[in-house]
């Protein structure tokens, strides 16, 4: 644990697998430079692995200031105590107020195995950040700046504000497209500092043995345009009107966890709480009554169109353009008027 | 030889289901107002537990941390083969965030000594947040393997275990004592064994003796009810269906890192989800309002 202190950068932790980084994490780049520059102090980067300084130019174009590189071949692939020893003892070097991690399967083994150890408080699958003041209704004592982390809690049906006064860092995790993927300057400038962390024995006593990684195939996330059926799709062969209409627009199929249960379609393709989280430019949803899980995965669209039947269902309630009508005649309609224009 | 297993179970509220009724005044959700469940992946840890023990000989203790009514998780422990079940119950845990829950659980894991394995569930549908199980094993100082699948092999001090990371899988090999987190998809819990049900259904800790003895005698006197608190519990003991029961003294936990003490997280504010209701441009289900609507998506630079 470490006391406040306002002079404290704020962190990212850089994940990257084979040397690749993942997009969160330069997701994340983005959104601290933003409480960086509120708070008034420098962006960092904890990047702990093997062959990656690479990596470094990539997180200062997204807006760190300074890389904190952690080089050791033993860190080569991911392992959770190797990892956590690197960033506990940067933490305790550096002193950064506020340390972030995607929430992908090792950002959430990970952050937990750090917030432990230092004793300090960790929020789950933050929505939203921002930095605002808080006064202790019971002690009146007022705590300034502090990192407000807003995510939706008993299944989506809150959003709870989470604070951490008093030990740090403040730290959370975001999921993966929750915050949105600028593009990076490559004339920014930044530092990039060499670190060295000794390894006990026993933190490199799990071996990982055997290794398996299967390259994405649906690319939702990357997707400008989605079509995504749900349960009101009705059949698997009804199905095909989705990747028709998917494939007449130049988009991607997603689809509800109902659609995915019918077997109308793959998993991967599934959006929501359970699924991906999506922002397109255009999000298409036929026959999806928008729980409020599915709508976690993709309110943040800049434009919704909903094609439903039921006027009440609540998918209507974040739409920008509503259609009541059954979609099989209405999909069938949206395919001409396109195929038409493109003529 | 064999193996001892501690799984830590949890009873939470089904999410799944919350209806308008079970809000509160204040836009927080009434707890009471919710059916309480056995959290699912927990029953995935227990089952990973048990088919070690049935295979390889040794324990299942099951532990859940919570208020007397969580005695219910216990039982279908129990129901399922668990050897041993404790309660923490204690008024000064409540509010406490996942780092105080599992320091206290950690508490507990070394009071009960010596152990191979201990098995969460991935997360709990409450929070959803997976951070009690490697927070667990950090205060234990033991390593972890989250998301696992399948056991590969286990032999003398050390175990291969299999994970699902999303993108992919992993084969961990870990030196004993272990604490894995275990996901939906590695089993399938066994049913509740009608034998066991028969015999464990009358099983009670004594957070619900007492809770039962004030409700069937609200005239009785402290000291009488006291009295009969002893003697049912004192029978219960007698025919082995005593749910052991523990408070933080009982763990030698330090107050200052249980409950809101102990919590470094707070809750700034809880808002209940209201739908946006700025309402959206109706379009007809016609040729020409369909085409207006690509139209207007390609004037605005939205499609083209
Ligand atoms: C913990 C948890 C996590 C979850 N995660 C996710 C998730 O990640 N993603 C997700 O999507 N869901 C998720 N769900 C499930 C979610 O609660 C809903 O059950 C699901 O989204 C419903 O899918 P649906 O709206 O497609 O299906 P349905 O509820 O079956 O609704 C079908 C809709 O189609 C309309 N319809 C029917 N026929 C037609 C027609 N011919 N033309 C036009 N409209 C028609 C109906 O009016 C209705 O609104 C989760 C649930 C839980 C409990």
């Amino acid at each position: 644990m470490i006391e406040p202190n306002r002079q404290g950068e704020v962190w990212v932790f850089a994940e990257q697998e084979d040397a690749t980084l993942n997009d969160v994490s330069l997701e994340l780049c983005a959104k601290a430079r933003e409480l960086a520059d509120t708070l008034g102090v420098k962006v960092g980067a904890a990047l702990p692995g093997w062959n990656v300084r690479e990596l470094s130019y990539r997180l200062i174009a997204h807006g760190v200031d300074r890389v904190y590189c952690v080089q050791d071949a033993r860190l080569e692939q991911y392992r959770t105590l190797p990892y956590a020893r690197a960033l506990c003892a940067l933490i305790a070097r550096h002193r950064p107020q506020i340390l972030l991690f995607g929430a992908t399967a090792l950002g959430r083994d990970l952050a937990p195995r750090v917030a432990s150890e230092m004793r300090a408080g960790l929020t789950a699958d933050c929505t939203d950040l921002q930095i605002g003041d808080y006064t202790d209704p019971r002690t009146k004592i007022r705590h300034e700046k502090l990192l407000l982390q807003v995510r939706p809690a008993f299944g989506g049906n809150i959003i709870a504000t989470i604070i951490n006064y008093d030990r740090w860092p403040q730290m959370a995790t975001v999921r993966e497209g929750v915050m949105a993927l600028r593009d990076g300057d490559p004339r920014r400038g930044g530092e990039i500092i060499e670190e060295a962390v000794p390894l006990s024995e026993a933190e490199l006593a799990v071996r990982v043995i055997e290794r398996h990684r299967e390259a994405r195939k649906v690319n939702l996330k990357a997707a400008r345009i989605i079509v995504a059926g749900g349960g009101g799709v009705g059949s698997r062969e009804n199905f095909a009107l989705i990747h028709e209409l998917a494939s007449a627009i130049g988009g991607a199929v997603g689809a509800s966890r109902a659609a995915v249960d019918a077997g109308f379609i793959g998993k991967e393709h599934q959006i929501g709480q359970t699924g991906t989280t999506v922002r397109p430019a255009l999000y298409i949803a036929c026959g999806i009554s928008g729980q409020v899980q599915h709508r976690a995965g993709m309110e943040e669209s800049a434009k919704i169109i909903a094609i439903n039947r039921d006027r009440e269902a609540p998918i209507f309630g974040v739409a920008h353009y509503g259609i009541v009508g059954d979609l099989r005649q209405v999909i069938p309609m949206m395919i001409r008027a396109i195929r038409e224009r493109a003529r | 030889m064999g193996y001892d297993c501690i799984v830590c179970v949890k009873q939470v509220p089904d999410t799944a289901n919350i209806t308008g009724e079970a809000m509160k005044e204040d836009g927080t959700v009434n707890r009471a107002a919710l059916p309480a469940i056995f959290n699912p992946e927990d029953l995935n840890a227990l089952e990973a537990a048990l088919e070690i023990r049935d295979r390889y000989g040794g324990t299942v203790t099951a532990v859940c941390m919570g208020p007397p009514a969580a005695s219910e998780v216990l039982r279908a422990c129990l129901y399922r083969g668990a050897d041993r079940v404790i309660l923490l119950t204690d008024r000064r845990a409540a509010a406490s965030d996942t780092l105080a829950t599992s320091y206290i659980l950690s508490r507990a894991i070394r009071t009960l000594g010596r152990f191979d394995f201990v098995f969460c569930g991935r997360q709990a549908i409450d929070g959803d947040t997976a951070q009690v199980g490697p927070q667990l094993a950090e205060k234990l100082g033991i390593p972890q393997v989250t998301y696992f699948e399948s056991l590969v092999d286990l032999s003398g001090r050390s175990a291969r275990l299999r994970r699902n990371v999303g993108n992919g899988w992993e084969v961990l090999e870990t030196p004993l004592p272990v604490l894995v987190t275990v996901l939906e998809s590695a089993n399938t819990p066994r049913p509740a064994g009608a034998r066991r049900v028969m015999r464990y259904k009358r099983a009670r800790s004594p957070a619900e003796v007492i809770a039962a003895v004030k409700a069937e005698m609200p005239e009785a006197s402290e000291e009488t009810c006291e009295r009969e608190v002893g003697r049912r519990v004192e029978h219960l003991r007698m025919a082995g269906l005593l749910i052991d029961q523990w408070d933080l003294d009982d763990i030698q936990a330090d107050l200052a890192w249980c409950g809101l003490a102990g919590s470094p997280t707070k809750v700034y504010r809880v808002q209940s989800i209201v739908l946006k209701k700025e309402g959206y441009t109706e379009i007809p289900p016609t040729e020409e309002g369909v085409r207006r609507l690509i139209h207007e998506l390609i004037v605005d630079h939205t499609l083209g």
